[in-house]
């Protein structure tokens, strides 16, 4: 299996980065902070007011080395690539793909199937861990809800019915999710529904930083390969979206950033003093908090999970990059039909 | 068999002979797919060959050397480089392949050189009876002779490449021995691509949730 090398996030702002030798040095206010090996890092992600020397951006390009700028709050603004990359014949039949309806219509039930098996698996661990016999019972009760849906899946005829089918059983997943919040901290994690642009509580502001992480990752993945992230087929095209990146990122929702944000709550390792409130009510994490996120969230990229499919285990940060390579063989005809990974 | 077209628009790299006498799937990932994985074999043969990378021209002992020296042959359809070509005070063309690791099978390489003699030939004049591998790690030279078999393999081969690239039809995988020293075995998925009943088993449960077991 290829290396998963670690991701350098950069949040200190004006911090400074250069090339010396080959090693990566971080400074900040002329201070040198950290010195890195370029070959122990895969990807450079820099938030908000970060310093890069030409020399770094170029070399990073040359080997292949991700560098990715997102603002402050995570929003994706850039990213800097090499000429590697590009496969014409694989974007032809994706494009190829997204004009057959019945082609779409199969990766996307893929993509919502892959969504609502892993949630489901996130509830059924919590009623397996409930504290009260009331919570077990509510929490199969919504499993069992979000069976249905799955069931119902081959019979959705058109992609608004699957995504009717994906929203209904968000909405099912995401009302059992305050039974997986330990019960000391259902007062400082009030989640009660999806909200977004602005997040309007902690819970959301978690997630939402988290699903913007890895529709990073997923985007980087689809890349790699040589597919048009742009190019969706449960999410539609529109302008500046990576509609395929968002594709690719409904099977790892559940696993990687819904059970992460849980297991930092349920551990205590975020409290009200991690996070930030504006005037009107939008929520986000402050610094800190978004240090604790992301070293977790780069622990987490680091363990392992069995691949139903190649029959071995994968580094969790790694299964975006496979499972991008299994839908270009499926798109180039090598395999029938897009296979969702599945977590046991 | 005469290359049909007027120009090397449609060329096979010389590169691709090697890549397809080892497996054809790999050649049409490398030449195809675009696909190139480092792995450590990749990442010992690069930095070989940076040192023979650098084209330049100079004499030696009244011996002029070629070092990244291009080629082409307008009768079979190739294109590629040189890694070194020594002529001799006469002029004719001696190419030297090199080559990062221990000798493995030799079959591929000589069919590389081979390439490159018909190439030299057609650009020189000049035949091309011989030529070396160079093993870097054992620093060693070992000749090759240009046989007619060698030439028909190589002449018998690029039609095959250039019909599979026109094509762009990708070959299945071989999923045996030859994949576990692959530089491309992540990007190829073989055992996955071949495991088409496992596949076929995992589609079927995919919208049938299995029950909730430890419930009670």
């Amino acid at each position: 299996m290829r290396q998963l090398l670690n991701t350098l996030f950069v949040t200190t702002p004006n911090a400074y980065l250069r090339l010396e030798g080959e090693t990566l040095c971080v400074e900040v206010e002329r201070e040198k902070r950290l010195q890195v090996p370029l070959h122990h890092i895969g990807s450079v992600v820099a938030f908000g007011d970060v310093m890069l020397t030409p020399a770094v951006l170029r070399r990073c390009a040359q080997d292949g080395r991700g560098v990715v700028l997102l603002d402050r709050n995570g929003e994706f603004s850039a990213r800097i690539e090499g000429p590697v990359s590009g496969n014409i014949l694989l974007r032809q039949a994706q494009h190829d793909a997204a004009g057959n309806s019945l082609t779409a219509l199969g990766i996307a039930r893929a993509c919502v199937v892959g969504k609502l098996r892993n949630a489901r698996q996130i509830l059924l661990r919590g009623a397996r861990e409930a504290k009260n016999t009331e919570d077990t019972q509510s929490l199969q009760q919504a499993s069992r809800l979000l069976a249905n849906q799955i069931r119902k899946l081959p019979e959705a005829v058109d992609l608004d019915a699957v995504r009717g089918l994906e929203g209904d059983g968000a909405r099912i997943y995401f009302a059992a999710i305050p039974l997986l919040i330990r019960a000391n901290q259902r007062q400082v994690f009030n989640f009660e529904r999806r909200s977004r642009r602005p997040p309007l509580d902690r819970f959301n502001a978690l997630i939402s930083f988290l699903y913007t992480l890895l529709v990073n990752d997923c985007r980087s993945a689809l890349e790699g390969v040589g597919l048009d992230p742009q190019l969706g087929f449960l999410h539609a095209v529109r302008p500046g979206r990576p509609a395929l990146a968002l594709d690719l990122m409904e099977e790892f929702r559940p696993i990687i950033a819904d059970r992460l944000a849980l297991t930092l709550i349920n551990r205590g390792q975020l409290t009200e003093q991690n996070f930030e409130s504006r005037v009107g009510g939008a929520v986000y994490l402050n610094e800190q908090g978004r240090k604790v996120v992301l070293t977790a969230y780069q622990q987490r990229k680091q363990e392992e999970l069995t691949h139903p499919l190649l029959e071995q285990t994968v580094a969790i940060g790694l299964l975006p990059h496979v499972q991008a390579r299994l839908l270009a063989r499926t798109l180039r005809g090598e395999m029938e039909g897009y296979l969702p990974f599945l977590n046991r | 068999m005469d290359y049909p077209g007027d120009d090397l628009d449609d060329a096979v790299p010389i590169s691709a002979l090697q890549h397809y006498s080892y497996c054809s799937r790999q050649c049409a990932l490398i030449h195809m797919e675009q696909t190139f994985d480092e792995n450590l074999y990749t990442l010992r043969g690069r930095a070989v060959h940076e040192q023979v990378d650098m084209s330049e021209s100079r004499l030696e002992e009244g011996m002029r050397i070629e070092r990244a020296l291009p080629l082409y042959s307008r009768c079979v359809g190739l294109v590629g480089k040189a890694d070194v070509v020594e002529f001799a005070v006469d002029g004719t063309p001696y190419p030297v392949e090199y080559k990062h690791g221990p000798r493995r099978s030799s079959e591929h390489d000589d069919i590389q050189l081979a390439a490159q003699a018909l190439c030299l030939e057609e650009m020189t004049g000049r035949e091309v009876s011989v030529g070396a591998i160079y093993h870097h790690s054992s620093r060693r030279r070992r000749e090759v002779a240009i046989t007619p078999a060698l030439r028909d393999r190589v002449k018998s081969m690029v039609p095959k490449i250039r019909d599979m690239l026109r094509t762009g039809q990708l070959p299945p995988p071989v999923a045996d021995e030859r994949c576990r020293h692959c530089s491309l075995n992540d990007s190829c998925q073989p055992h996955a691509v071949a495991a088409k009943q496992r596949l076929h088993r995992l589609h079927r449960a995919l919208f049938t949730p299995e029950d909730e077991c430890a419930s009670s």
